[in-house]
């Protein structure tokens, strides 16, 4: 291996590529070719650097400059300015980058300031394809730790347990408990199913994940098999997931020639193989027992429960489901212990979370930070505030079947237990921001728009209720809506809660009852008949 | 690959429906499902033929009916949504003449709406095919599509 005085970093994901990230790399390489310096400089594709919308991104090693919305004619400059003279660029747009785990250190811009990252800590640093790479930097020494020292199943769940892991998926639900609930269930044969169908409007931390570290993911999975006793693994991808099904399969196949997979992993005698399988585009899908159904082959419709995935998951056999994210926590927490984890977020939600921050917001992207950082942190400093000066007026949190909060809880802190003090849930992470102009009505009717086609049609309760919410709504952006019909929109989404066989008819409440209650207003006033929200 | 050689790569086991689904879909050139592929999966995996439409008709990325050359997906969720996805959905509609789930006469463009695609951080965006395409405004709807007549 030769050594490089200067690595550039390339970071893909599904916002560079549109905005023409590979023509930049192919000019750079060939340019870089051109005058010799190939053997001295090494160009890199990265997973995300998780700053979105600000064009193709280069970041320069050792210097940490952070070049942004780069365009071919800027190469030219770049690379006879710094990569020959070292000279950062000032006429390209830059900043000088810094994410460290477990550091604070201040930062200049939105996005790239004071994260603290665990899951997303290599994401954009290595080359995800490139198996040496990850290895050289630290990829799988949680399950070598737990191979080589002989750690048995029940103290790996038992140090799950200690840190105090949540799921990420939403629920929230203790990790380790998981884990523990699966082992004890009676039955030789069990399975690990790594829940990738991220599919909840405003969410796609789970494919930079996939898409940045992919064996995180692999290592995360085999030791959830060692813990529970499971030969088998299969990951649940969306099917509209293109570059992630990519990524993670060539992950697989590298590990499996390495022997980090398959039979005797480094020859311990631990056995474990994993397989993807792909979606095709059901938002239920992301619901355990619909994901499972959907995985055997079937339509996605959701199981009644209990009995719980645990005991009665895939072919009714013993099935751990986990989300993305909660795996990706997993290797580090075994490679540093359960007290290292602890120092990050909070006595009852421990560890850090990934946001992505989106809407009216002067730098949209994905950050990952502590647990318990406050909403206000979260939008203003790392979402750089509401756009163009206007006025903060709600953020919608958790997705579709999230909460809209107002200002009056700007300074609450994201993490399960205090949202949920405060009625509201942290869900996927997503957090979606409106200013002074948006119509809460209208942002619910896209919400109740997309639940009535979501609706798997299994229950009536959701199948009938999604609809009879969509109509009530709509007599309000006619115009038409009374007190008593928003009244009877709450009554009927309790009434969803009640009866709904599955959380999907069930979360409807969270979103039209924080609507109604935080910003009745914006049903009644007749400012805004059409109900649109300005562009 | 015909739909038989497809069909055989996979072990007869009820789990691989959807994967055949999806190869025999992409390998179709109007992307969509005939009947006679979902008979030929029914077939290889002893499944009511029923069984096999209910599990296509099921999930949006599977079509039924003869899809254009670029299958157009305007993300409907609500991040797009607030930043304009449905002046975007109006644009589309007017310059192609369609309405959502048609195709056009020359069989070039079909219109579809799609759950979140996840690029939210450029919104409003939508995907032509595999590819994304971000900060949509009626002028970059127009250049898209001009871009792939030409390339058709």
């Amino acid at each position: 291996m030769s050594i490089f005085r200067t690595h550039v970093l390339i970071p893909v994901d599904q916002n560079t590529v549109q905005a023409g990230v590979f023509e930049v790399k192919r000019h750079l390489e060939n340019q870089l070719q051109a005058r010799k310096l190939d053997q001295e400089i090494k160009v890199l594709e990265t997973g995300t650097l998780g700053v979105v919308g600000q064009g193709v991104i280069l970041v320069v090693f050792p210097e940490r400059v952070c070049y942004t919305r780069v365009k071919v004619e800027d190469l030219p400059r770049i690379v006879e300015e710094h990569l020959v003279k070292g000279r950062v660029v000032r006429s390209v747009e830059h900043f000088t980058l810094d994410i460290k785990p477990g550091v604070r250190e201040p930062y200049q811009l939105g996005l790239a300031r004071e994260q603290k990252r665990i899951v997303l800590d290599k994401a954009w640093k290595i080359d995800p394809e490139n198996l040496e790479e990850v290895l050289a930097s630290g990829g799988y020494r949680g399950l070598e730790k737990i191979l080589s020292s002989r750690l048995s199943p029940p103290a790996v769940i038992e140090e799950v347990k200690k840190s105090g892991l949540r799921g990420r998926g939403g629920a929230g639900f203790p990790t380790g408990m998981k884990w523990e609930f699966t082992r004890k269930a009676p039955g030789e044969e069990k399975y690990v199913i790594c829940n990738a169908d991220e599919g909840e409007p405003g969410t796609f931390k789970d494919r930079l994940i996939l898409e940045g570290d992919p064996h995180k993911l692999i290592e995360g999975m085999q030791i959830a098999g060692y813990a529970i006793g499971s030969q088998k693994g299969y990951i649940y991808i969306r099917g509209e997931y293109d570059l992630s099904i990519r990524r993670m399969q060539k992950a697989i196949d590298q590990a499996r020639e390495s022997n980090l997979l398959g039979k005797n992993i480094l020859e311990t005698g631990f056995s474990f193989d994993l397989e993807i399988k792909k979606g095709a585009g059901a938002y239920i899908c992301g619901e355990e027992t619909a994901l499972i159904e959907s995985l055997e082959g079937k339509r996605g419709n959701p199981r009644l429960k209990p009995p719980y995935p645990v005991t009665h998951g895939l072919w009714q056999k013993p099935t751990l489901v986990n989300n993305v994210e909660t795996l990706a926590n997993v290797p580090e927490i075994l490679f540093h212990g359960s007290d290292w984890f602890r120092k990050f977020g909070t006595e009852k939600c421990p560890g850090t979370k990934v946001f992505t921050i989106l809407g009216h917001v002067e730098t949209p992207g994905l950050i990952e930070v502590e647990m318990g950082t406050p909403l206000r942190e979260i939008v203003f400093s790392f979402g750089g505030g509401v756009r163009g000066g206007k006025r903060f007026k709600a953020a919608l949190l958790g997705g579709a079947a999230g909460v809209f909060l107002s200002e009056a809880l700007l300074d609450v802190r994201m993490d399960f237990e205090s949202l949920k003090d405060n009625k509201a849930v942290l869900g996927s992470g997503a957090v979606l921001v409106m200013d002074e102009d948006a119509s809460i009505l209208d942002m619910l009717l896209s919400i109740l728009k997309f639940f009535a086609h979501e609706s798997c049609g299994q229950c009536t309760p959701c199948r009938v209720g999604t609809h009879q919410l969509l109509d009530l709504a709509d007599q309000f952006r006619q115009g038409r809506g009374s007190e008593a019909d928003l009244e009877r929109m709450v009554n009927m989404s309790q009434a969803m809660v009640a009866t709904s066989l599955c959380p999907l008819g069930q979360s409807l409440i969270m979103p039209v009852k924080s609507a109604v209650d935080n910003f009745r207003g914006d049903f009644l006033k007749n400012g805004n008949p059409a109900g649109k929200t300005p562009g | 690959m015909t739909p038989q050689k497809i069909i055989q790569q996979y072990d007869p086991l009820p789990e691989n429906l959807l994967s055949i689904l999806h190869d025999l879909q992409d390998a179709n050139q109007r992307h969509y499902l005939t009947e006679q592929d979902l008979q030929l999966a029914a077939g290889h995996l002893r499944l009511p033929f029923s069984f096999v439409q209910g599990v296509a008709t099921f999930y949006t990325m599977f079509s039924l009916t003869p899809r254009g050359k670029f299958i157009i997906r305007i993300c409907e969720s609500p991040p797009c949504h607030l930043l304009g996805s449905t002046t975007i959905a109006q644009e589309l509609m007017k310059l192609l003449s369609i309405q959502f789930g048609e195709t056009t006469g020359d069989e070039l463009f079909t219109l579809e709406m799609s759950s979140c695609l996840g690029v939210c951080g450029v919104a409003p965006a939508m995907m032509v095919n595999d590819e994304v395409y971000g900060n949509l405004t009626p002028q970059r709807i127009r250049e898209i599509l001009e871009e792939k007549r030409r390339g058709a």
